[in-house]
């Protein structure tokens, strides 16, 4: 059951993903991604982890892709031209990506042992909680997670310098 | 296992039935309080006292002509009204209503699901409301509805920030997310007494977020004929309005749990309680629009940015020092 759910969430992953890229129109794009976006959030939630599912709602679904939609709009990006790949070097370019990245999918996709391979532990108490995620945050990764925000915090401070050169 | 499916099935479609009746009695209500406010006496003509309006309301919108304008977008014109409402109507998934009530010989809680990221849950859905209202606006191809959707992006994204630290201080002094915890923790004290910024802050960032006057800038009828639903007619335009009356039920509900205690209250049971207490807040609502002029879209984002964000960061802090200072959860 819960098995059926996680293949088609990621078969609705994909396929919503291929759609981003696809869609000649900007808007459909990112409906699309948001489809991709929520779900992810549904995998997550099949897998315990109800605090990220949410959060990458209210983040991404919310707050990352109303803007993007909202920018869409107020730039009024109507239908492009499809990308087109120019010359011999490029094209080479894009198949070695193509060639890396399904080479790094299957090489993490053995290291971890395909699904079913392995019997799923069991998750310990508390897990995915709001409560488990705070502690590891602020215990494990306060580190990574202070460096994070300063990241944010220096974007925005740049953001607002590109945006408005008289302040 | 059979038998909890088909009682689940009966509470989701009791809750759901409740919710949509509570939104259209709404209508009813708003508009004969209106009426008095203005010293009208608002609809009377169908049915005893104007009761039986949101039928007719509804019958003259279901037999309207459905027009979609010849540059539409037409799948997004279609997919827009759904969008808005289908949030609006599973917020009330996990507001709970009450305390445990006895069905069947099995205990269980009035409300549908208590997920143990409830509040955070709420948001997610009023998040993605916001699309339902860009996308209107987008795929009528009309500079109405666009302006309209464009105001109501930039102000449910500005809003959105206020409205979430305000409730965090509530979060801070109950320490969960979980709607139902939340309310056991306001046993005996409400929340509005330990927050009196933060319900005033909630009240006005909702307000906002639910683009009810003085902030409904995305329909302002002055400037934007009727804002991201202009092109809208017959049952997509009820859809609208309908998600815009839920909203209003799910902000009141969300407030009268987080601030007023939820169902908590002496003497009576606490769904009574609870329906007593969301009337309250509903009738503030209706009041407020009846009183208070629109902002000017310059002041709203001022209003919103410059006063609201702060004085909810502040109340944040303080709660979280005296939370911290008193040793209080995790």
């Amino acid at each position: 059951m819960n098995q059926i759910g996680f293949v088609l969430l990621s078969v609705l992953a994909v396929g919503s993903a291929l759609s981003v890229i696809l869609q000649r129109n900007p808007v459909m794009s990112a409906l699309s991604l948001v489809v991709t976006i929520f779900s992810l959030a549904l995998a997550f939630l099949s897998l315990g982890s109800s605090f990220v599912a949410v959060v990458q709602v209210i983040v991404y679904a919310g707050a990352v892709m109303v803007l993007f939609v909202f920018v869409i709009m107020l730039l009024d990006l109507g239908r492009r031209e499809p990308f087109k790949l120019t010359g011999v070097g490029r094209k080479i370019l894009g198949i070695a990506a193509v060639a890396a990245f399904l080479f790094q999918i299957s090489a993490s996709l053995s290291a971890v042992g395909v699904m079913g391979a392995r019997p799923p532990e069991p998750l310990p108490p508390g897990y995915g909680t709001a409560l488990a995620i705070g502690r590891s945050v602020f215990t494990d990764y306060v580190y990574p997670f202070e460096a994070a925000s300063v990241l944010l915090l220096a974007a925005m401070v740049g953001a607002l310098i590109l945006a408005k050169r008289r302040i | 296992m059979s038998q909890t499916v088909v009682v689940d099935i009966v509470r989701i479609a009791v809750i759901l039935g409740m919710f949509l009746g509570c939104v259209a009695y709404l209508v009813w209500v708003e508009r004969k309080l209106l009426g008095h406010i203005q010293i009208r006496v608002g609809p009377k003509r169908v049915g005893p006292y104007g009761l039986l309006q949101p039928i007719a309301d509804f019958v003259k919108l279901v037999s309207k002509e459905d027009l979609t304008p010849p540059n539409a977008h037409r799948a997004l014109f279609r997919l827009a009204p759904a969008i808005a409402l289908v949030p609006a109507i599973l917020s009330i998934a996990v507001i709970p209503f009450g305390g445990t009530i006895r069905v069947l010989g099995r205990e269980m809680p009035i409300g549908i699901a208590d997920i143990n990221v409830g509040l955070l849950y709420v948001f997610a859905m009023s998040s993605m409301g916001v699309f339902g209202i860009a996308l209107a606006g987008w795929s009528s191809n009309n500079k109405y509805s666009l302006m309209g959707g464009l105001r109501s992006s930039a102000q449910l994204i500005s809003y959105e920030v206020s409205l979430g630290l305000s409730v965090l201080g509530v979060v801070l002094l109950a320490g969960t997310f979980s709607l139902r915890e939340i309310v056991a923790a306001q046993h005996p004290i409400p929340f509005v007494a330990l927050q009196p910024v933060g319900f005033l802050l909630f009240l006005m960032a909702s307000s906002a977020e639910i683009a009810r006057i003085p902030f409904d800038l995305p329909e302002a009828e002055t400037e934007l004929v009727a804002g991201f639903h202009t092109e809208y007619s017959s049952m997509k335009f009820a859809m609208f309005f309908v998600a815009e009356y839920a909203n209003l039920v799910t902000v009141s509900a969300m407030a009268v749990t987080l601030f007023l205690g939820g169902w908590n209250g002496p003497f009576l049971p606490g769904p009574i309680w609870f329906a007593l207490k969301t009337a309250a807040m509903l009738f503030l609502f209706i009041w407020v629009r009846g009183t208070l002029p629109r902002y000017r879209y310059d002041q709203l984002m001022r209003f919103g940015w410059k006063f609201l964000l702060p004085v909810a960061l502040l109340n944040l802090l303080v709660t979280a020092l005296i939370v911290a200072l008193s040793g209080g959860e995790g």
